[in-house]
């Protein structure tokens, strides 16, 4: 667990703008991980990537599982997740594998656009070995070009952050939800760029949601959204949504119904920091710094896959019973107020503040504690998921496909 | 007394334990978040770490508040002192 150094307290009366050591990249965003990815554009390409980033060391391959005969909006969002990934600004190069070059090459266009490396390769007409020998040749050159980038120093204002919470049960809306939110309005003002989602655990508290907005338009966007999320779940509900929401996990902590989870939810956006946007999933920002909802499902790879997606470099996400979620290029940073938890799974806490439930830590105190620590993972340390190796790299489908 | 319980609104009918050991018959202490107050209540049941206590007598049908909010409906009565949970209480919607 992270201790937080004497510093905390003097940054907390004087938080300037939160200096940090990212790298910079080409469109002037700026990352805090420098991964070179292998991309497949569809499930039949992931043996050829995982086989380059086998070859190639200090790449990452991200197989997944869609990518053929989807359709519509669907496809749309496929797209958009894929070229998202490849241009969030943790990834120097990029490396795109598909079955066909069509598609392959949409990806590679859109990836593209942010002037950073990228190359396609197409698998019909050249079988799995040729392409994962061309497709090698060049992810070498890619990862001793970017292994030479260095970091320089930025600032929060260039800073994305995402946040998400996981198996939460009571502790996370008591203290680890609301210590994320004490960050958010502490970095919103200093004009980071901040994004939280899931649409559906906002479930008896969107007339709360609504209030939040900055404008009536935002609000508005979120309604439509919530309304389209409550239709799609009536359709095909169970009476208790298959202990689905709230999970197993979240009863075993005491977790009653999701309106409960949603209040604890609805903490990690702080008390005064209004969001400016709705955004569909994957959406990347467009109305400069502030607070985003993103519609997503509140499972959570998915869900910060998307953030990811988005462009979105850092996340926050705060445990009850111990959620042990990863992403492959944007660090997830745990907190947990669960003593239980801090306890029994401390590989994958990098920040306890169950001292908040004993009246030893105030949340302000939180708060100070998880930007030292978010600083400290934006200048390269590990975070515990990233230490653990988990990847998870999970699409969002919409519908089946065609 | 370190706090046991804690309550985030003055308007709640539950509180939420935050220590690992609370015993039937045991007589703990809460933090009600909203004014920085105190209460007290006796436990009926043993209630695991994260987990509600009511905070007052409630009835099959009563609406459950907890952040000053409605959370659900009681589907049983249950006692101040009681473990409030799926037992007992379930969502409006679903």
């Amino acid at each position: 667990m992270a201790k937080a150094p004497a510093i905390v307290k003097k940054r907390s009366r004087n938080v300037g703008k939160l200096p940090f050591m990212g790298y910079r990249r080409e469109n002037g965003r700026v990352g805090i991980r420098n991964h070179v990815i292998i991309l497949p554009l569809d499930d039949l390409s992931n043996a050829a990537a995982e086989a380059v980033a086998n070859n190639i060391k200090g790449t990452l391959a991200l197989p997944h599982a869609y990518g053929r005969l989807q359709f519509g909006e669907d496809l749309a969002l496929h797209f958009r997740t894929l070229i998202g990934t490849g241009c969030n600004a943790n990834v120097a190069a990029v490396v795109v594998i598909g079955i066909e070059p069509g598609w392959t090459g949409r990806v590679v266009e859109g990836i593209a656009k942010t002037g950073k490396p990228v190359q396609g390769f197409a698998i019909e007409g050249n079988g799995d070995l040729r392409t994962i020998e061309k497709a090698s040749r060049v992810a070498q050159q890619f990862v001793m070009w970017a292994t030479e980038k260095q970091r320089e120093q930025c600032t929060i204002d260039e800073l994305w952050v995402s946040t998400k919470c996981g198996e939460s049960d009571t502790t996370s809306g008591l203290a680890s939800c609301p210590t994320v939110g004490n960050l958010i309005d502490k970095v919103d003002p200093l004009g980071a760029t901040t994004c939280f989602g899931e649409t559906s655990e906002l479930t008896g508290a969107e007339k709360e949601m609504v209030k939040r907005a900055m404008d009536k338009k935002a609000a508005d966007k979120f309604m439509t959204v919530f309304n389209a999320y409550q239709d799609m779940i009536n359709r095909h509900k169970t009476s208790d949504l298959s202990e689905s929401q709230p999970t197993k996990g979240n009863i075993a902590g005491g977790l009653t119904t999701i309106e409960e989870k949603a209040f604890g939810n609805f903490q990690k956006i702080g008390h005064k920091t209004k969001y400016i946007d709705v955004l569909g999933p994957a959406e990347a920002p467009k109305k400069g710094a502030g607070l985003y909802f993103m519609d997503t499902s509140s499972a959570a790879a998915e869900c910060v896959t998307l953030q990811a997606a988005a462009g979105f470099v850092v996340h926050l996400f705060p445990t009850g019973q111990g959620n042990v979620i990863g992403n492959p290029i944007e660090p997830v940073i745990k907190l947990t107020a669960n003593p239980k938890t801090a306890r029994e799974m401390p590989e994958h806490i990098d920040l306890d503040v169950s001292g908040i439930l004993r009246r030893e830590m105030d949340l302000d105190e939180a708060g100070d504690r998880l930007i030292d620590v978010m600083i400290r993972v934006c200048n390269g340390r590990y975070t515990c998921a990233e230490a653990l190796g988990h990847r998870e790299f999970v699409m969002t489908k919409l519908y089946p496909s065609a | 007394m370190a706090t046991q319980f804690i309550v985030h609104d003055k308007k709640d009918t539950v509180g939420v334990v935050v220590v690992e050991d609370v015993k039937t018959g045991a007589t703990i202490e809460g933090w009600v978040m909203e004014g920085d107050g105190t209460v007290k209540v006796k436990a009926l049941k043993p209630v695991p770490l994260g987990h509600k206590i009511a905070l007052v007598d409630m009835k099959k049908g009563d609406t459950v508040l907890k952040y000053g909010h409605d959370i659900g409906r009681m589907v049983a009565d249950a006692r101040k002192g009681d473990h409030i949970h799926v037992h007992n209480m379930k969502t409006k919607r679903w």
